[in-house]
């Protein structure tokens, strides 16, 4: 299992990936996230959760700091603007104990929510994805 | 390019309804061709605004099915939905249709019935719009808006309060409005004591979940007055988007479609922001209220909570009124009404028959947001002339 975020042409990274990226650039390449740490940018805990979701669902957005994948940092512009590469990404959290610039890695989980529950078609999309746990 | 004058206005009853939409739509449309002075038999094209009848009641064909009960055959029909923001899209599409001479008369009705699903059905319905890499997290609106509202706080050093005193502003508003979900008081302390929904926002930073309808009438500023001694103008309207996956902005505080629709908005009116006097802004969530403040240009970035902290929105007391009809906070959010209601709203104003909500206003904004800030449409509304 990968947690791939894409890098484009223009070197912006996203996750997920897009058919055509920020500036209309081609992707290129595709990165595992799920190797790096990432930092809390911020977070929530939701306590009036949808059909099939656990809760309370403490959920965060995060970001990588990619720079050591690029294969050509040089030439690599980041969302930013700056020289590191980052690229942020949402998700659970494992626990409810968790502060903004917390560093966390991903952690595989089978079943993020539950399949047929919710209103969205079990077969239209994956279940199973990372959640965040503090390192 | 006609100038674009509208000429009734309605609004159903927010809050929990017996009625279903068909019934909700046909009530509004019915009160606003009775506010013009307008058959069904005038009206060219008919737009309906509404995000989800198909889930939430499993109804579709809503816009043929109020054609048939206001007698308005063999008018062109269309059904509008862009999420939370139908309301506006269907301004935009309503306007378009009068600006480009296809139509001379188009009436635009938006609703929404929701109070007979439970709040997580409600829910899961709105997070639907979201991408699947958020849906699979169980992602909420709400939970967009508390992951939103912390980085605004901590960023800004704003203080927890200052959202809290959006939610006891539009309450306040909402009291005078007899067509609000709630028209009560609610004081600080209830709201920063209320339960936790999304951390660090409570219950009483979210709007409800409500059933309810609205209505304009629009036609060509050379016919309105064949209909109205007085009439409203459209003087500026867009609509932008931003991104669909919100982690992807660059900056969580800067909502673009807000950004962009204002300025195409201003461009078309010639006015600025501090051109309005009045403004109806989407407060599904507190937070919400000071990134449109912001995005809009009514305050500098990060400094919207200073605005609310000194009383500068306020609708007796305050230099800019914002929310005077209580907003979604109080008024209630029906989710293809609310643009529309934003819109009778600043009609009222500008037509001097908001009664004790009343403000002095020439010019008029309203912004009605889809998504957490993925699509927007932004309208500047004046007197006629």
């Amino acid at each position: 299992m990968t947690m791939e975020a894409t890098r484009y042409e223009d070197g912006s990274i996203t996750y997920p990936g897009h058919p055509v990226g920020p500036n209309g650039s081609e992707p290129v390449e595709t990165i595992d996230l799920s190797e790096y740490t990432a930092e809390v940018i911020t977070w929530t805990t939701s306590t009036a959760t949808p059909p099939g979701v656990r809760e309370p669902n403490t959920m965060a957005i995060v970001e990588f700091d990619v720079s050591e994948a690029s294969s050509d940092a040089s030439s690599s512009r980041t969302q930013s603007g700056d020289e590191s590469e980052s690229v942020r990404v949402l998700g659970q959290v494992t626990t409810d104990e968790i502060e903004t610039g917390d560093e966390v890695r991903p952690v595989y989980v089978e079943e993020l929510r539950e399949p047929g529950v919710g209103i969205r078609e079990p077969e239209s999309q994956d279940w199973d994805g990372y959640r965040f746990e503090p390192v | 390019m006609e100038r674009v004058a509208i000429i009734g206005a309605s609004m159903t009853q927010f809050g929990q309804r017996e009625a279903w939409l068909q019934e909700l739509l046909a009530e509004a449309a019915i009160d606003c061709l009775e506010d013009a002075g307008v058959t069904g038999e005038e009206i060219e094209h008919l737009y309906v605004s509404n995000m989800a009848s198909g889930e939430y009641e499993g109804q579709t064909g809503a816009v043929n099915a109020l054609a048939h009960d206001i007698d308005a055959m063999p008018a062109y029909t269309q059904r509008v939905d862009q999420t939370s923001s139908s309301g506006g899209a269907g301004m935009f599409a309503a306007w378009q249709s009068v600006a480009s001479g296809a139509s001379g008369m188009t009436l635009l009705v938006g609703g929404e019935k929701m109070t007979h699903r439970t709040t997580a059905e409600a829910t899961d319905v709105i997070a639907s719009l979201t991408h699947r890499v958020e849906y699979k997290h169980g992602i909420t609106l709400p939970s967009f808006a508390g992951l939103t509202a912390r980085h605004y706080l901590e960023r800004f050093d704003a203080p927890r309060e200052s959202l809290g005193k959006v939610a006891e502003k539009n309450h306040r508003n909402g009291v005078d409005n007899p067509n609000a979900q709630f028209q009560k008081e609610v004081d600080l302390e209830t709201i920063l004591e209320s339960p936790i929904v999304a951390d660090p926002l409570r219950l009483y930073d979210f709007c409800p979940i409500t059933d309810g309808s609205a209505a304009l009438l629009f036609c060509p500023e050379s016919v309105a007055t064949e209909y109205a001694d007085e009439y409203v103008v459209v003087s500026g309207i867009d609509g932008a988007t931003d991104t669909h996956v919100v982690h992807e902005r660059d900056d969580p505080t800067v909502m673009r479609g807000v950004v962009e629709s204002g300025k195409g908005a201003y461009e078309m009116s010639g006015y600025g922001p501090d051109d309005i006097d009045v403004a109806e802004l989407h407060d599904m969530f507190t937070i919400l209220e000071f990134l449109q403040m912001e995005g809009l240009g009514f305050a500098e970035q990060g400094e919207a909570w200073k605005l609310i902290e000194e009383g500068y929105t306020e609708r007796d007391t305050g230099e800019f009124p914002i929310n005077t009809s209580g907003g979604l906070k109080s008024k209630g959010h029906p989710l293809g009404a609310s643009g529309v209601a934003q819109a009778v709203e600043i009609y009222e104003q500008l037509m001097g028959e908001a009664g004790p909500r009343q403000v002095e206003a020439d010019v008029g904004l309203t912004c009605n947001v889809g998504g957490f800030g993925n699509c927007v449409i932004t309208t500047i509304m004046e007197a006629g002339q």
